[in-house]
């Protein structure tokens, strides 16, 4: 909502400045955008009147002009002017010698040897608006020499509000009048509307089919209008300066009182109206080519001014192309109505175009002034184009109904949290203009027509809030209850296991989880993403089943920028359609690493990452807890170096090197080690639990025995472990050689062995019969062979 | 015989200008071993007249003892300047780097996100999350913005094929949380939301965190108590002004929008808040009675305030950062600035 200041000031003019005005404005709802004079602030530029216009002896553009100011000079100015609509007659702003514009001072100058005392001036020049066709041309009613300011209005600036969607009643400078009335406390002037009698008795007749989408419809006949007038300056001045263009008079006439009231208007060019007016929903198989030229197929859900013979107007939208008035109409019907917000909601927003008239009756158009309104602009459009009208004919069926709310003074306390007293709340409905009765502090409050959106005790709160200021309210600080919040030992947050990553060199990133389809399908051989409707891309037209895809294009981009070591992770929900067509939300932590295991340095030797580094950092994410990296096939990695990683027997991620396919196809020199894992298996931790120290001397024995390549390494481990008496504490592999010695098909694995016994000094008979114990699960189970 | 002082004088000479453990030993022989001087002294003992013999032996074995004092001194000096040397050979050079790992570091966003529930923590306010993609009921209806209503149309919303939509807010939590638990209670709600807009000041998905406090005492008062405390304690500046202006959501009434003074200008105005001096920071209110009937809350009973704060917006106040699409980018270049 865009408008003059002075205009505003016409209907409550309280002692504030401008930016007072502003400040309060804001600070009471309606944020004010910005406001901003309506031109340069410049002087010495008056009226001037062109009297004769001679081509330029040297320069073919210019002309040579004399210019009476009248009594700002005592002969006429001679201006050299490069204007191309210059000619005689016609009444210009001119800068005087002296006058400063926007950039420039205007001084007494020689034009290719033609002397200048002056500058006649475009709009651009005088700072009015961004660019012009050439001088701005003035009415007739101009008197040479008045000082231009004045004669144009432009000591005025021009607020822009930042509506909220419950304030329709301010989408017009009345109703912000109204408001700031109520803010400042300062008497408004009401608008003085005088019904205009019926000269002539023509009229149509109305059919509304249906009264709870348009209870009130009032249309009326008005002929012989001349459209050709030219519409009054003052009013061309304030629909420009609330951003409309100037277009006929009809229709700035009812732009005007848009603007000025909030009430949306139509005017039809009766001509081309065929029998009555019915105002009904569309059928399936109708059209309609708009204002705005677009033709639109409409549907049953919308609500249609039409005649006998065909759809006239979108009701409360727009109107139609083929019935509007144009500069040729000659009589006209004109429109005032009310249409339910419910029926209007929403229908422009899916059309794809917004307008002026849908933006209000969506909001909601005060219903009770419909009527007078309606000969409020009939005045108008008499007074600037003539013409005779007809009555008023006025469908009235039941208006939107405004229930008394109960406002309890005990519950306004209650909900602020600040004393009002009865008088506070009384003086504030008062100057809200609100109609209550109060009894014992129990007001009942009636809401005005043009407010949609008090209907409840606490809609009324907010208002008195809002007069009483939201800065008046103080600030508290509750006092309250000294009860702990739960904080769980037996689960990581989050934070924790990223806090890990960082130490282990990597960095986190964030993106997206709407991405490139063919990441789904082809990296990820998902071929159900979740597709979204409306994506802002189409490369962002799925969701991530996985955070791998958005991990390879960080890699990608920050290669491009010369990073040449690479080592990132994201924690982030992955979507999935499931079979029966639901979507499954699973949170995932995943990360990457590329290039050297180590930053680059003095004191070690380069070499790349590989599986084990990485596989490193899960297993130090995971703790004390047993986990489980089984071969398995992962369509994005390398089908001999990629793991499926089991945390008790349920899958819990992967973790693997891209598969030299993908690494060729994404143009990448050096392997890249990935892994994903599903965040809720890593979160859990047992509660650590102390056990005894013993206090007898370990034992340590190692054993390296020969198996077939095949077997690995963590299933031995885990019968090892299952089988061992209690005495050994630890087993762990310390070195796998193949090679030399070793045949092709074998490997020699070595352990070491810990043993502890809690009670007693283990004597190398105990030692033995253990050792040879274990050497038995190895052999019978694995044909290991004890190695010399 | 030569003087047994001139053996000692000599022998200390010898011994000092040896630079040699081994050639230490060497001269050692030459008085002390098998046919060394004052081995040959002792052994001569016995051509002297017996009562000569006890005052020449103590003499000689006092000045074996005398040499034997200057040779373990010499060895120890010998043995300590050796050492000095191995030292001197083994010192590193203290200022290379350090060996081994480097260290990565926290997006922004989340470094902001931890910094936000620890404050809130602090005032006892729980942890709480919920689906991105959510149904219509949860992110508008039960949050009081039904059907064509105008702030869906601010909403931008992302769909997907079965209807449902990508969160628009976190406030939905604050449903799914009421349904689930009693009041009195007090949350946040951290996580990512989504709307279709993209621009120098918008990208389709940025961080929320909602929060909520529902008992018997929230009030309008309280709410702004504690953001303001909230505020001066995330930006660490007890300076730090606070405005309260009315606004709009559904689902809060009263509702405001709270404006910080700028953390860059201090209010004077600049660039960053638009010459205004202000910044707006979060929406928030009191929670709508018709929420709090969808949830099954008694509003005559109980009353609570929620607020929904923009984490990238916080983010780039507290750690200067000009473009918001910078915290998607993943340039490593500007991510390692946080570490």
């Amino acid at each position: 909502m865009k408008f003059s200041e002075n205009w505003l000031r016409t209907f409550v003019n309280p002692d504030y400045s401008g930016e007072e005005l502003a400040h309060a404005l804001t600070m009471a709802g309606l944020e004010v955008e910005s406001y901003e004079p309506v031109a340069a602030s410049f002087e010495k530029v008056v009226v001037a009147e062109v009297l004769k216009v001679e081509k330029h002896p040297e320069a073919d553009r210019l002309n040579v002009c004399q210019v009476n100011v009248a009594k700002h000079a005592e002969e006429p100015l001679q201006i050299v002017c490069g204007a191309p609509n210059v000619r005689p007659g016609i009444k210009v702003p001119c800068a005087m010698i002296g006058a400063q514009l926007p950039g420039m001072t205007i001084k007494k100058a020689k034009l290719r040897g033609v002397s200048s005392s002056g500058m006649l001036c475009s709009e651009r020049e005088l700072g009015i608006s961004e660019s012009a066709d050439g001088l701005l041309i003035l009415p007739d009613d101009a008197t040479a020499g008045q000082d231009f300011r004045e004669y144009y209005a432009l000591n005025d600036k021009v607020f822009t509000l930042k509506l909220t969607p419950n304030r329709a009643d301010c989408l017009g400078v009345y109703g912000v009048a109204r408001e700031i009335s109520a803010i400042t406390g300062t008497a408004l002037k009401q608008m003085q509307i005088e019904a205009v009698p019926a000269e002539i008795q023509d009229k149509l007749e109305m059919h509304i089919s249906v009264p709870e989408a348009c209870p009130l419809y009032c249309g009326r006949i008005v002929r012989d209008v001349n459209l050709a007038v030219e519409t009054p300056l003052w009013m061309k001045q304030r629909l420009e300066r609330s951003g409309l263009r100037s277009i006929n008079a009809v229709v700035d006439i009812t732009n005007y009182v848009l603007l000025e009231t909030g009430q949306p208007m139509h005017a039809f060019d009766l001509a081309k109206l065929d029998g009555a007016i019915t105002v009904r929903y569309a059928n399936a198989d109708e059209k309609i080519k708009l204002l705005n030229d677009s033709e639109i197929s409409l549907t049953p859900d919308m609500l249609l001014i039409a005649d006998d013979r065909k759809p006239l107007a979108l009701a409360g939208i727009m109107g139609g192309l083929d019935s509007g008035v144009a500069l040729s109409s000659k009589d006209i019907f004109l429109e005032c109505a009310f249409f339910a917000p419910d029926v209007i909601a929403g229908k422009s927003f899916t059309l794809g175009f917004s307008s002026d008239s849908a933006h209000r009756f969506e909001r909601g158009v005060d219903f009770s002034a419909t009527g007078s309104i309606m000969e409020y602009a009939t005045r108008l459009i008499l007074s600037v184009c003539g013409g005779k009208a007809g009555p008023v004919v006025e469908a009235k069926k039941q208006l939107p109904q405004r229930q008394p709310v109960v406002v309890r003074t005990e519950r306004v306390r209650r909900v602020l949290g600040v004393f009002l007293t009865v008088e506070q709340i009384s003086e504030f409905f008062e100057r809200l203009q609100f109609v209550f009765t109060e009894i014992d502090g129990v007001f009942s409050v009636t809401p005005p027509s043009y407010r949609f959106d008090l209907a409840i005790e606490e809609d009324f709160i907010e208002e008195l809030a809002r007069i009483y200021g939201y800065d008046s309210i103080p600030a508290q600080q509750p006092k309250i209850e000294s009860v702990m919040l739960p904080e769980r030992e037996d689960l990581l947050t989050p934070a924790a296991l990223k806090h890990m990553l960082v130490l282990r060199d990597y960095q986190e990133v964030v993106n997206y989880a709407f991405v490139d389809q063919s990441w789904e399908n082809d990296l990820l051989q998902n071929k159900t993403p979740i597709v979204l409707k409306n994506p802002i891309a189409s490369h962002m037209g799925v969701m991530r089943s996985s955070l791998i895809g958005g991990l390879m294009a960080n890699l990608q981009f920050n290669l491009n920028r010369r990073q040449d070591r690479v080592r990132l992770f994201e924690m982030g929900g992955c979507f999935e359609n499931d079979a029966s067509g639901n979507y499954r939300q699973i949170d995932r932590l995943a990360g990457l690493g590329y290039g050297f295991a180590h930053p680059e340095q003095w004191g070690e030797s380069s070499r790349l990452i590989d599986f084990f580094d990485v596989k490193s950092d899960i297993e130090m994410l995971f703790q004390a807890r047993e986990i489980e990296f089984k071969t398995g096939v992962h369509p994005a990695f390398h089908p001999g170096k990629s793991a499926r990683i089991m945390v008790e027997q349920n899958a819990a991620g992967w973790l693997g090197e891209l598969h030299p396919h993908w690494q060729k196809k994404f143009d990448l020199p050096k392997p890249v080690i990935l892994f994903e894992l599903t965040l809720g298996a890593l979160l859990p931790r047992s509660l650590p639990y102390a056990h005894e120290i013993s206090k007898y001397p370990p034992v340590r024995r190692d054993i390296a025995v020969i198996v077939d390549n095949e077997i690995n390494v963590q299933t031995l481990l885990a019968a090892l472990q299952e089988n061992k008496p209690e005495m050994v504490t630890e087993i762990a592999l310390f070195d796998m050689y193949r090679g030399k010695s070793v045949d092709e098909n074998k490997k020699s694995l070595a352990f070491k062995i810990m043993l502890q016994d809690v009670e007693k000094t283990l004597t190398d008979e105990d030692v033995d019969k253990t050792i040879v114990q274990l050497l038995d699960v190895l052999e019978q189970k694995f044909g290991a062979i004890l190695r010399a | 015989m030569r003087d047994l002082d001139e053996i000692v004088e000599e022998a200390e000479k010898l011994f000092n200008a040896i630079e040699n453990a081994d050639e230490l030993e060497q001269a050692k022989a030459r008085y002390l071993g098998k046919s060394g001087e004052l081995t040959e002294l002792l052994k001569g003992l016995g051509k002297l007249p017996a009562e000569k013999r006890p005052e020449a032996g103590s003499r000689i074995n006092q000045t074996k003892n005398r040499l034997e004092v200057l040779l373990k001194d010499r060895r120890s000096s010998l043995q300590e300047k050796k050492l000095g040397e191995k030292l001197k050979e083994e010192s590193l050079d203290v200022t290379l780097p350090g060996r081994g790992y480097g260290k990565g570091g926290l997006h922004p966003v989340t470094q902001t996100l931890i910094r936000i529930e620890a404050l809130f923590r602090s005032i006892g306010y729980e942890v709480a999350s919920g689906p991105e993609i959510e149904n219509d009921f949860f992110n508008f209806t039960a949050l009081n913005i039904p059907e064509n209503h105008p702030a869906r149309a601010m909403h931008d919303t992302f769909y997907v094929e079965n209807g449902d939509l990508l969160r628009t807010h976190t406030s939905p939590v604050q449903i799914h949380f009421m349904l689930e638990n009693k009041p009195p209670f007090k949350l946040i709600a951290p996580g990512r939301v989504y709307r279709c807009d993209s621009d120098v000041t918008h990208t389709p998905m940025f961080h929320q965190v909602e929060g909520l406090w529902i008992d018997e005492q929230a009030n309008f008062a309280a709410l702004k108590g504690i953001l303001a405390n909230f505020m001066e304690n995330f930006f660490e500046r007890e300076d730090l002004q606070v405005r309260f202006r009315p606004s709009f959501f559904p689902f809060t009434e009263p509702s405001a929008e709270m404006d910080i003074s700028c953390v860059k200008c201090n209010g004077k105005g600049c660039r960053i808040c638009g010459h205004t001096g202000w910044l707006e920071v979060l929406g928030c209110g009191m929670v709508h009675p018709n929420v709090l009937k969808h949830v099954n809350i008694d509003s005559e009973h109980y009353t609570g305030f929620a607020f929904g704060l923009g984490v990238e917006r916080l983010a780039m106040l507290r750690y200067g950062v000009g473009d918001l699409r910078l915290f998607f980018e993943n340039d490593l270049r500007f991510l390692r600035q946080f570490n």
